[in-house]
């Protein structure tokens, strides 16, 4: 067959060219195991890039409180390289795999009583809050002057997500009530939102996995459950500790109240284990492919090209996918707060 | 698993954070943009409403501005109708009055015709008797002379006398 077109010819130079580059060797086996968690998990350093020898790395403040030694502040450069500093060092192995900790009087490794670091979440949290703030509060002081003015461009997309979420999800699951609790939800909305797209910036500012972290979706499903509880009424209550059943099904053993409370725990449970999930395994999944260039190396040159290319892809792609998933997330999460402070908000219904 | 496990330190870190961005974001963030967005709701509804209120009240006046023009023209054509009539019958009565005129004239002209010619006759008639008895006198002073002589007489006489008045 003759290739006609001048860039398809080109193309297939560049792929024969690269039989020619010398093939490196991995000089060690990678982990991708250790890769991946390493990047969705926290650390005490906020580690950006190494060129050559060199590692470009934030150290962050260390605030630890001995269970004998009292309080402690330091840099979190003092334990690198597994370094020891005031008795404490970053565990190598065992259960507190990467955290900090200390030995007590048995010579065993045990946590400190206290550790409240500034750790690579911690600060990726606040500068995605920071990130939130400065979305939202110039769109809101530029409201407050052009109260009649259509909006443009940015302050649009903006408008159109709180409109988009106040009218679509938080009107009609809470009714008329709404106006309590649409600030808390939109906060929700919009904190997970701009987290998930800060995470899926591979560099500095982004990057960190903080709506992949099980803490923090235990926070804000913690918040759920108190604002649904909080706001449940008479009827609500009622419907949890003696529902509408046959007698037989709560009197001498409460069955259904006890599926009830249950049910009241799971709620958010399942908002916590869903948004925690799915971010998690997005970063995952997207490491992992990049990790597949890497991996392929020592599979000689030909593999390394074709899988690298084909890693390519589907990194692009699966960026895309993560791009909509924590919009959904963020969307899903206060969808579901919505439908359960609404569920919670219950009147007596006459059947 | 650490993965699965809640970390105490970031939690506490979290909490505070999201408190200030949510006690940020809830008193000058989101309340602001929806008030405001409310309010312009309400601007443009009300605009409209305004808008469309405007709109009818100018139909309705355009509507009414027609119906007095409808009725000004139509009563434009009655009152030109009437003056057409008003002067067909001003021009009819003028016709009938002049033609009762003139029959009037007439009739009086044939009345007053006949009076004359009446008058005429007997004036006629008088002067006849008058000549009569006149030529009878001159008649009865010659009868004894020549009576073929005095009828011509008479006769010419009497000629001479209905040409004389008439």
């Amino acid at each position: 067959m003759i290739v006609k077109n001048n860039r398809i010819r080109l193309y297939i130079f560049l792929f024969f060219l690269v039989f020619l580059i010398p093939s490196a060797h991995a000089e060690e086996e990678l982990s991708v195991k250790e890769i991946v968690f390493e990047h969705i998990g926290d650390a005490y350093n906020w580690h950006i890039a190494t060129v050559g020898e060199k590692e470009i790395c934030i150290h962050l403040p260390v605030i630890v409180r001995g269970k004998n030694s009292g309080w402690h502040i330091f840099s979190s450069s003092r334990l690198s390289h597994g370094a020891e500093y005031n008795g404490f060092r970053i565990a190598v192995e065992g259960d507190y795999k990467g955290k900090i900790v200390e030995r007590n009087s048995t010579g065993e490794e045990v946590r400190p009583s206290i550790d409240i670091s500034f750790t690579k979440n911690v600060l990726g949290l606040w500068i995605n809050c920071i990130v939130l703030l400065l979305v939202i509060l110039p769109v809101a002081r530029w409201y407050k002057r052009h109260t009649f003015e259509p909006p443009k461009g940015f302050r649009g997309a903006v408008e159109m997500l709180i409109t988009n979420v106040q009218d679509e999800l938080i009107k009609p699951c809470i009714g008329e009530d709404y106006r309590r609790y649409s600030p808390y939800l939109l906060t929700v909305f919009f904190f997970i939102f701009v987290n998930n797209v800060m995470g899926l910036i591979p560099f500095f500012p982004g990057g960190a996995n903080i709506t992949g972290n099980i803490t923090i979706t235990l926070f804000l499903a913690l918040c759920t459950f108190l604002v649904v509880n909080f706001s449940g009424t008479k009827e609500y209550w009622k419907e949890v500790f003696w529902p509408d059943v046959p007698a037989w099904l709560k009197v001498p053993a409460p069955i259904m109240p006890l599926l009830e409370i249950f049910g009241v725990i799971t709620k958010p449970f399942a908002l916590m284990i869903r948004l925690f999930a799915n971010i998690m395994a997005g970063h995952s999944v997207i490491i992992s492919l990049v990790c597949v260039i890497f991996i392929t190396v020592s599979m000689g040159v030909g593999i390394n090209i074709g899988m690298s290319a084909l890693s390519v892809v589907f990194t692009i792609f699966m960026n895309f996918v993560e791009l909509l998933v924590a919009y959904i997330q963020a969307y899903v999460f206060t969808l579901l707060s919505a439908v359960f402070i609404g569920l919670a908000k219950v009147k007596h219904v006459k059947n | 698993m650490s993965l699965l496990t809640p970390d105490i330190g970031l939690l506490f870190w979290m909490t505070l954070s999201f408190g200030i961005v949510f006690f940020i974001l809830a008193k000058y963030g989101f309340p602001v943009i929806s008030r405001a967005v409310e309010k312009r709701n309400q601007y443009i509804n009300d605009s409209l409403q305004a808008a469309r209120e405007a709109e009818a009240r100018l139909a309705k006046l355009n509507a009414e501005g027609d119906a007095i023009l409808e009725q000004a023209r139509s009563e434009r054509n009655a009152l030109l109708h009437e003056a057409q009539e008003m002067k067909q019958r001003i021009i009819s009565d003028a016709k009938e009055t002049a033609e009762a005129t003139v029959r009037l004239q007439k009739e009086r002209a044939a009345v007053e015709i006949e009076e004359t010619k009446k008058k005429a006759l007997g004036e006629i008639k008088d002067q006849i008797a008058g000549i009569s008895v006149a030529i009878a006198g001159k008649v009865l002073a010659n009868e004894l002379k020549e009576s073929e002589q005095q009828n011509r007489l008479i006769d010419r006489l009497l000629d001479e006398e209905l040409t004389l008045n008439n």
